[in-house]
């Protein structure tokens, strides 16, 4: 929902404390289901993933989630998907170059940023989404991921 | 390889690529000059809506003399018109020194890396990297929007084919195409403190040369380009401010709310609009803006952009003397 995404936004940094205390437990909570049950339950946990996160933040699912990066604002709802933004389009109020009405998705991310604790993770470079993930749960594919290898990515490719 | 069956291009065609040199990218002229310390103009070709190679020339044509490079526009505003790579191959055929222009819109990134070594085979040695402008904004708007990377994505992907000499998919290339990348900066578009981190994750991306949009706000500018030399971006990359033509004070209301990240401040169109005759004046706000840019520390060169004006372009950039009698190539010269 609109407003509710830019609430986040604008609340970004409570929001990165909440993602911060729970993504861990969110993660171990599915290694531990994925131990038990195997691959079953991922379907139900894809549809929650995409409920929770969907009224929160818009989301759309792309499988690359990078919402701490972002000011917790989820760049798929630019127009043209940019990663990377904003576009040199940005119109003078703040608005989006292609839907008027809208608020221009990286203004919200970029101010959205500047009020968390990481607030340079936004200048991190983030390569267009691998397709093959769309429709696909973020949350399982960072569970199997170590934590640790993520954490020293994101270290080796800040560039202040 | 049997040595008779080798290509060589005929030494005289001034088509054929500099020697290599390595302490540069690419084997093309804009970088040469841009390195040699040179302050650059480029200007930008519409691609003709045709079949007609004659038409690009004599469109080329009227930049004689006048400029280092030419950007060849990749369906701008969401336009269909002939490709920028044919119209890149074509130039670079005759020795002129064309930009690659490169719009994600349009296309994947499978596409977009076959594009890259194909143009680099044609001897086209500058790319720019643009996400490019929603279809919405263009004649056909019920088209497929692509937009599988972003501007940053594709200098990185750039990068990694030049310097790497793969494919993103880690497929190894035969030769590597060697290109002089760029991309674009608008300094004028919120939130503007955000610019120059966008100019940074740019150059960090890959960009080694900038062109920017439209330049009427000078004080704007300037502040951005203290903050690029602050951060020793300017160390990193060549900056060519964008300058413009306005025909009138109406074409330059009609930019400003009609073309997206299009900022004209008021006083420039009051200007305009007591002028006598608006189209010498809106040459002669760009003839003063060109030499303004030459002075900011940081700046490189111009980006003249002059759609359908393209014919007083070498008189402009005579006028400012922005060249410094320099002459640069054009065939026949
Ligand atoms: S203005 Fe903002 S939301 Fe709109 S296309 Fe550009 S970056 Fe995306």
């Amino acid at each position: 929902m609109y407003s509710l995404r830019r609430f986040a936004s604008r609340h970004s940094r409570a929001y990165e404390t909440v993602y911060n205390a729970s993504s861990p437990i969110i993660l171990s909570t599915l290694r531990v289901i994925n131990k038990l049950v195997g691959e079953r339950l991922n379907t139900p946990i894809t549809w929650l993933e995409a409920k929770v996160k969907g009224v929160l933040f818009d989301c759309k699912m792309c499988g690359n989630c990078v919402l701490s990066s972002t000011g917790m604002t989820c760049p798929m709802n630019c127009p043209k998907t940019i990663r990377n933004g904003p576009c040199g389009g940005v119109r003078e109020n703040g608005n989006c170059e292609v839907n008027a009405d809208m608020k221009c998705v990286w203004v919200d991310a970029w101010d959205g940023a500047q009020k968390m604790q990481h607030s340079r993770e936004i200048e991190l470079i983030q390569f267009a989404p691998n397709q093959q993930h769309q429709g696909s749960s973020a949350w399982i594919r960072l569970s199997k991921e170590s934590a640790n290898i993520k954490l020293q990515d994101i270290e080796l490719e800040v560039k202040p | 390889m049997n040595a008779e069956l080798e290509f060589h291009p005929p030494v005289d065609n001034p088509g054929s690529p500099l020697p290599e040199n390595d302490s540069h990218v690419s084997q093309g002229r804009f970088e040469q000059v841009l390195r040699a310390g040179h302050f650059a103009v480029t200007s930008e070709i519409a691609p003709p809506d045709s079949a007609d190679a004659d038409q690009v020339y004599q469109r080329a044509q009227l930049f004689d003399g006048a400029c280092d490079a030419i950007n060849a526009t990749d369906g701008s505003g969401a336009n269909c018109h002939m490709s920028s790579v044919a119209v890149c191959a074509l130039l670079s055929h005759v020795g002129y020194s064309p930009i690659l222009q490169i719009s994600c819109r349009d296309k994947n990134r499978i596409a977009i890396q076959g594009d890259v070594l194909g143009a680099a085979a044609m001897g086209v040695c500058n790319v720019l990297a643009l996400t490019g402008d929603d279809v919405s904004a263009g004649d056909h708007p019920e088209a497929k929007p692509v937009f599988d990377l972003d501007s940053i994505s594709l200098l990185s992907t750039i990068r990694i084919m030049r310097d790497e000499s793969r494919f993103l998919s880690g497929r190894k290339l035969d030769k590597a195409p060697k290109v002089f990348a760029g991309s674009t900066i608008n300094p004028f578009v919120p939130p503007i403190e955000n610019r120059v981190r966008q100019l940074q994750k740019k150059i960090n991306a890959g960009a080694e040369f900038i062109q920017t949009q439209y330049c009427f706000d000078m004080p704007a500018l300037k502040s951005m380009m203290q903050q690029a030399v602050d951060l020793g971006l300017t160390e990193r990359a060549f900056i060519l401010a964008g300058v413009g033509t306005l025909a009138s004070a109406n074409t330059a209301r009609w930019l400003r709310t009609n073309v997206p990240g299009v900022h004209i401040p008021d006083h420039i169109i009051e200007r305009l609009e007591g002028a006598k005759n608006q189209k010498a004046e809106g040459q002669k706000i760009c003839v003063e803006l060109m030499q303004e840019c030459k002075q900011i520390e940081g700046i490189s060169g111009v980006h003249v952009m002059a759609y359908r004006q393209e014919k007083y372009v070498a008189e402009i950039v005579k006028e400012s003397g922005v060249l410094d009698g320099r002459k640069p190539w054009a065939p026949g010269y």
